[in-house]
């Protein structure tokens, strides 16, 4: 079930079910990257259950074509799939094991047991939310942020995992981390971790 | 000629003085924000008014201008706020070429009317580029940093094209400027009478206002609903609705995904005078005549 909502005259948010139907519907977009509409939009970017098309000629072409679009229930295509090694000693570790009434041993071993799975990027450049954990695994954030959480810390915070590509402030419960270079200006793409991307954590 | 290295020092580098120039579109999906100058209009007349191709980087001052000696003459032209342009003492043309002699200090003085001046030069500041910008992005810190006293500026060489203008005109701002506004992906979140007051009431610009949004001073806006919501991608000119009821208007340099409901996206024609209100000014907004008849909303339109 799509449903299209105005962004103003030329943008519009397309918004699915779930994260699922989101990857879905960018491999559609993947395929039509030279269609008559599609390579003159400046900027598709992927949310949760939504998907921008910003700088777009016309709303009604676009969304009747897309309309037309039948996305794939099951798994998507291949995905590329990133190996980041992740050192398992973060601040919050043992305050999220005993949420989870787990051993942090056994915490470790869920966590880098689990499919993680790219769902967009935002926050701060390569900053990737990481749809990791299943429903029953929800974590809050941080009651009070911090202000100055390091380059490579591993956080997760709702059902997400992230790596955070820079300093910066932060609120997520920080469990690892890592020395993936996440964010790299001279690198095409320059962000380690893009939407779709499938990630494996391993323990270090 | 060519090899000759041409440049500028900064004398006063003003309160925050950025290399912008047209920004970084398409990397909104890696978490890059468009950036690029604020005022569209004015960075592209000024590099015009100097013969440069469009894309060339400019200065973008903040409020208090900025002062440049150069060491090599140069064609250059002040646009944006309306300020007193200033070679060597002696005022010259605003929103005009002007030349600067070998050695001759360049002044632009605080701004009065309208908060960023742009300056460009014939040939261009060159800077190193960022993911293929020089623009400075506030929120994520890409591009050069803003300017400092004493820094060097290298300037390109310049193009044998003579300038195709010679006096640019320019708008005012009006008092209590409206804006208008489309409707937003989330404007369904907005109460009948949060529709009313959002546009009977007048703004204040706050001085928090950057780069990266306009804040808003005003009577609280209700919201039809309270849950969080996932988290989106936005455009510039997007309207946030905050959750204390306080209205955000994002500018070039915002967050590409937020999590607060998107009601309105401003108009983009009004993006100069977006980047020109100061702390202080009134603005209004007004709905669009689409605002009644835009579709994927799931509630009954308004007769405008």
């Amino acid at each position: 079930m799509l449903r299209f909502l105005p962004s103003g005259p030329k943008a519009f948010l397309v918004e699915v079910e779930d994260n699922a139907q989101v990857l879905s519907l960018l491999n559609e977009v993947a395929h039509r990257v030279h269609s008559d509409w599609i390579k003159h939009v400046v900027d598709i970017v992927p949310g949760e259950r939504t998907v921008l098309f910003d700088g777009v000629m016309d709303l009604n072409v676009a969304q009747t074509d897309i309309q037309s679009w039948r996305l794939q229930a099951g798994p998507a295509r291949p995905a590329m799939t990133v190996d980041v090694e992740c050192r398992y000693d973060g601040p919050d570790l043992g305050r999220v094991a005993e949420l989870w009434r787990m051993s942090s041993e056994d915490l470790v071993d869920y966590h880098s047991r689990l499919p993680h799975r790219v769902a967009f990027c935002g926050f701060a450049p390569g900053f990737a939310y990481i749809r990791s954990l299943d429903e029953d695994h929800l974590v809050p954030r941080r009651a009070s942020p911090r202000s100055n959480v390091a380059v490579g810390s591993v956080g997760i915070a709702r059902t997400y995992t992230g790596i955070y590509p820079r300093p910066s402030p932060g609120g997520w419960q920080l469990i690892g981390r890592s020395d993936a270079r996440i964010w790299d200006e001279k690198r095409e793409p320059p962000a380690l971790l893009t939407p779709g991307t499938r990630v494996r954590f391993i323990p270090i | 000629m060519a090899d000759k290295v041409r440049f500028a020092t900064v004398v006063r580098p003003g309160a925050l003085t950025t290399f912008q120039d047209s920004g970084r579109p398409g990397l909104a999906h890696l978490g890059v924000p468009r950036s690029g100058a604020l005022d569209i209009k004015s960075y592209c007349l000024a590099n015009r008014l100097v013969g440069n191709t469009s894309g060339s980087t400019v200065l973008e001052t903040t409020f208090d201008g900025v002062s440049l000696r150069f060491a090599s003459p140069a064609l250059i032209a002040v646009t944006g706020a309306l300020a007193d342009v200033k070679v060597n003492d002696q005022a010259v043309g605003w929103s005009m070429p002007v030349y600067v002699g070998q050695g001759a200090r360049l002044d632009v003085d605080a701004a009065k009317v309208g908060l960023r001046s742009y300056v460009a030069v014939a040939g261009g500041f060159q800077v190193a580029p960022v993911l293929g910008s020089c623009s400075r992005d506030l929120l994520s810190g890409l591009g050069p940093p803003p300017l400092v006293a004493d820094e060097l500026i290298e300037i390109g060489p310049s193009s044998t094209i003579a300038p195709s203008v010679d006096f640019a005109p320019y708008l005012s701002l009006g008092n209590s400027p409206v804006l208008t506004v489309h409707p937003g992906p989330r404007r369904n979140w907005l109460t009948e009478q949060a529709e009313h007051d959002l546009f009977s009431q007048h703004y204040q610009v706050l001085p928090e206002s950057n780069r990266i949004a306009l804040r808003l001073k005003g009577h609280p806006i209700e919201r039809r609903y309270h849950e969080e919501l996932a988290s989106e991608a936005v455009v510039w000119g997007a309207m946030e609705l905050l959750p204390t009821g306080e209205v955000v208007v994002f500018l070039a340099d915002h967050p590409t995904t937020g999590g607060y409901p998107v009601v309105g996206v401003i108009d983009e024609s009004l993006a100069s005078l977006c980047a020109q209100l100061r702390s202080g000014d009134e603005v209004r907004f007004a709905r669009t005549r689409s605002w009644g008849t835009s579709n994927g909303s799931d509630f009954k339109t308004l007769p405008l």
